[in-house]
């Protein structure tokens, strides 16, 4: 039973409110604005940013500088690539330990956990020469095959929590109704857990696709994401503003858009399903 | 409750996953570990020789890796106090009536979704530039001297820009707790006279205790590793002022090809790392059982 | 087929023995109720029937053949579940003929038996809906359709009434017994409703603790119950327990007389009592009655149109044919031939 709020009250938390939301979001707002700038124009004041006139120069000078739509397609085929690996065995895993718990079931899970908080650069090195041996650096295969393995422990935690959710007597009703464990999988839990199942493969697009540690370390040219693509631009084109960020927009644009369209989905799967 | 049959099929079935898993941790592991032990260059051709203790030696008594302990601890503490603190504030103001929340929303979630490199390199430039950066433009014009933030403040600027990735994901997580909190609990308690100032402390923050948990020990792992945000900021300077121990790693190994050397670097990065991991595990290991 | 078979069949969990070792038979056709308060075991026994859970020792037997280890699917029961356990992605239709398409069965004979099964049921209008778009009786009958479509060797019922209010009880559970007169098919039904036990079995098995207490009709549960246990579980309200010396006048430990059982008169009697509590129910009243034979008030069944007030003097007489005695172990003693 709500209670009636005063009107001015209302109004009062919608200015702080929308205030402070402004500032987190404004940095984005800002290069958006910068981006559609001659270069002349982005270094000035921000009074007379604003009041200069538009252009599009930027975006076809990034273009032209290096292929954009090559790391695009880098930065999909990776996050993508490595959260539906990803998913295809951790549901196994997670539906295990979720509908037959065993004594060892929160070790397991703890420990698996665990293996998160390994600081990738203790295993950079290693990692580099058994990646240069097998020739997969700097090849989008190796990186999926890394950022599978960096997420698998965050998607199973996430698939764990959403399929605890579900009655294990569906699952035996299933069972009982002659469903094999494959149809039980497929039929039964997997649709029931498609909102679960989304926002962990949102979340984890968004953490692959942002992912700057081994992008950066384990790519060159050929498999460079976008991570990388902006990367090239710390210097000395940082002092280029506008194209700066017209890449930084071509860059974050697509997970933004995706994140706020999907926005209840990955909601629910920023807090890891640890929270309700 | 199980059958024998569902059983070895739960096995069977958690069985890749724990096998590659294992396979990530102890492979690397043991190379790293092998590594640390041998004067390995990868620029110096020939054999490997086994130098024992020697590379941990160089590797912790050079100054820098005092001066990267250091700033990974103001690193990563810094940035949990800001966004703690922060995330609750922001968490108690959505949680109050307003209109149109969804696009406050919006607005709070969308640093999350910038990569680092970017949010690093909008920021240093396009904001922190002590001549064209928004903040100088502004101190201009307040006729202030501006902030060379990477010279003046180079750590305390890195906080500020890891920060303001994080802060959403602190916000949301507290939100979405708080938006679970029984509303009759604080009714309740009203009614037993609690002001808001007690019912914050005595209902609110303990409900919250468990996100706080979550908050603390995701970021943790993702504030350990910070690197790229340092990579196309400051590159670890001035000096050594912002170079945490994963950046100074990496320069061991990546910049001057002293595999040995990354490799110690990188066994006491993975002994802090677990020593840091059992503090959390313990404490989410209470919070989130229930 | 149909008959089902237990043959010394014990579970436990870790060193906890749920059931202890037990044997029962049920004959193709019955309906059988297992009843028995929370945590008796009864539960845990279907589900070793199911296969859903192993057994620690003993074997199931189904139709003659050992089924101890199959599988549940291929054990040819079907179940209804205390929760419903509807698929909540599936329209009513799929749901029905989920069991159907995992027998992988002509997608025409599919059709032909859900349809069968919705006519049945009443079904026939919300075939398409959603089980989240259903009252809780219609989401009961869902997931009795999904079984009967099987045309399954027995059913097994797991407290399927236990979600549904008061007044939809009684009506599915005629349903449930009707279903059974015209599918003649062997039912096993678990519940803690004595009342429900009473009024559809026709076997019933109490159980406490893990162990059957008795097996039989409901009428021979009533009238011989075989220990103290039974005595009270069966029947409501409970049948008075008395102690001490009036229960020695009959050579007994203990005797019980049900509250049907007894006379009450203002005037004359074997006992004499106050009355305390009344309750009306419009056909019968109960009176709690304190009396000196028992610490306990004594509850007597008398006509809807009496009326006593609280604190009057009555006396009560026991109709003696109906006395149970138990000794001291707590089982029945055979009447004095």
């Amino acid at each position: 039973m709500a209670r009636a709020v005063s009107t001015s009250r209302k109004t009062f938390n919608t200015a702080i409110a929308g205030l402070l939301g402004f500032v987190m979001f404004f940095p984005v707002l800002w290069i958006v604005i910068l981006s559609f700038k001659s270069e002349f124009d982005a270094i000035r004041s921000p009074l007379a940013i604003l009041t200069s006139g538009w252009t599009l120069e930027s975006y076809g000078a990034v273009q032209a500088r290096s292929d954009y739509f090559k790391h695009f397609t880098n930065s999909v085929v990776i996050s993508v690539g490595s959260t539906f690996l990803g998913l295809l065995i951790a549901v196994p895993a997670a539906w295990s330990m979720a509908f037959v718990p065993a004594k060892r079931t929160r070790g397991v899970l703890m420990w698996m956990l665990s293996t998160k908080m390994l600081p990738p650069v203790g295993v950079l090195v290693p990692i580099y020469l058994i990646f240069r041996d097998l020739g997969i650096l700097d090849t989008n295969l190796g990186l999926v095959i890394v950022l599978m393995l960096m997420n698998l422990p965050i998607i199973i935690w996430m698939l764990y929590t959403y399929f605890r959710e579900i009655p294990g007597e569906i699952l035996e009703a299933a069972r009982m109704d002659g469903a094999s464990l494959r149809d039980e999988v497929l039929y039964v839990l997997t649709p029931m857990a498609v909102p679960g199942i989304a926002s962990t493969v949102l979340l984890n697009i968004i953490l692959a696709w942002n992912e700057a540690f081994w992008t950066l370390n384990l790519t060159a040219a050929r498999a460079a994401p976008l991570t990388a693509f902006i990367a090239s631009y710390s210097s000395p084109e940082g002092l280029f503003y506008a194209k700066l960020s017209a890449a930084s927009v071509m860059a974050i644009a697509p997970i933004l858009i995706m994140g706020w369209f999907s926005q209840k989905q990955l909601v629910r799967g920023l807090t890891f399903g640890a929270v309700k | 409750m199980a059958t024998k049959a569902s059983r070895s099929a739960a096995r069977l079935m958690i069985s890749p996953a724990v096998i590659l898993l294992l396979g990530w941790m102890l492979i690397p592991l043991g190379m790293t570990l092998y590594f640390s032990f041998l004067r390995y260059n990868l620029i110096i051709p020939g054999n490997h020789p086994f130098v024992g203790w020697e590379n941990y030696h160089w590797f912790v008594t050079d100054p820098s890796f005092n001066a990267a302990m250091i700033n990974t601890l103001l690193l990563v503490g810094g940035v949990l106090l800001i966004t703690v603190l922060g995330g609750i504030g922001f968490a108690l103001l959505l949680d109050q009536p307003m209109w149109g929340q969804g696009v406050i929303r919006i607005m709070v979630i969308a640093p999350f979704f910038v990569m680092p490199t970017v949010s690093a390199l909008v920021w240093k430039n396009m904001f922190m530039n002590p001549v064209n950066g928004f903040f100088g433009h502004i101190a201009h014009g307040l006729g202030l001297p501006p902030i060379d933030f990477f010279s003046q403040i180079p750590l305390l600027s890195i906080v500020l820009i890891v920060s303001w990735q994080w802060l959403p994901f602190a916000t949301l997580i507290l939100f979405t707790a708080l938006q679970s909190l029984d509303q009759e609990q604080l009714e309740a308690a009203e009614m037993d006279g609690a002001r808001f100032g007690s019912r914050f402390a005595f209902i609110v923050l303990p409900h919250l205790a468990r996100a706080i948990t979550v908050v603390i020990l995701i970021q943790t792992i993702f504030l350990l590793s910070i690197f790229a945000e340092i990579l196309v900021t400051t590159n670890g300077g001035p000096g050594t002022a912002t170079t945490n121990l994963t950046y100074l790693i990496y320069v061991s190994s990546l910049l001057q090809y002293d595999v040995g050397m990354g490799s110690a670097g990188g066994v006491i990065a993975i002994i802090l790392a677990n020593i840091v991991a059992i503090f959390l595990m313990r404490m989410i290991g209470k919070n989130l059982d229930a | 087929m149909g008959q089902i078979e237990l043959k010394q069949v014990s579970k436990s969990f870790g060193t906890v023995e749920v059931i202890r070792p037990l044997d029962l038979s049920i004959e193709e056709g019955e309906f059988v109720v297992f009843v028995g308060p929370s945590g008796c075991g009864k539960s845990t026994l279907l589900r070793l029937i199911a296969g859903l859970e192993d057994v620690t020792s003993g074997a199931v037997l189904i139709d003659g053949e050992d089924a101890t280890g199959t599988a549940p699917a291929k054990r040819g029961l079907a179940m209804v579940f205390q929760s419903y356990a509807l698929y909540p992605h599936m329209s009513v239709r799929k749901n029905i003929a989920f069991p159907l398409r995992m027998a992988k069965l002509d997608k025409n004979e599919q059709d032909r038996r859900v349809e069968e099964a919705a006519r049945v049921l009443n079904l026939g209008d919300y075939l398409d809906r959603r089980p989240g778009q259903l009252s809780g009786g219609q989401r009961q009958r869902v997931a009795i359709g999904r079984a009967i479509v099987r045309e399954p060797a027995a059913f097994l019922f797991d407290e399927p009434l236990s979600n549904l209010d008061a007044a939809l009880r009684v009506g599915m559970r005629l349903e449930i017994s009707e279903l059974h007169k015209r599918l003649r098919t062997t039912m096993i039904y678990v519940t803690h409703d004595q009342v429900e036990a009473m009024t559809m079995a026709d076997k019933i098995v109490v159980l406490q603790a893990g162990v059957i207490e008795q097996v039989g009709s409901p009428l021979e549960l009533y009238q011989r119950p075989r220990n103290l246990f039974v005595a009270g579980f069966i029947g409501s309200p409970r049948m008075n327990l008395i102690e001490g010396p009036e229960a020695a006048k009959y050579d007994a430990h203990t005797i019980g007389i049900r509250p049907e059982h007894i006379e009450i008169s203002e005037s004359q009697g074997s006992w004499k009592g106050t009355v305390g509590l009344s309750e009306h129910l419009g056909a019968d009243t109960f009176f709690h009655v304190q009396c000196a034979v028992s610490p306990t008030p004594i509850t007597v069944r008398a006509p809807g149109e009496m009326i006593l007030k609280y604190g009057a003097e009555v006396h009560l007489t026991p109709r003696t044919q109906y006395l149970h005695r138990f000794d001291s172990e707590g089982l029945r003693k055979n009447e004095p031939s």
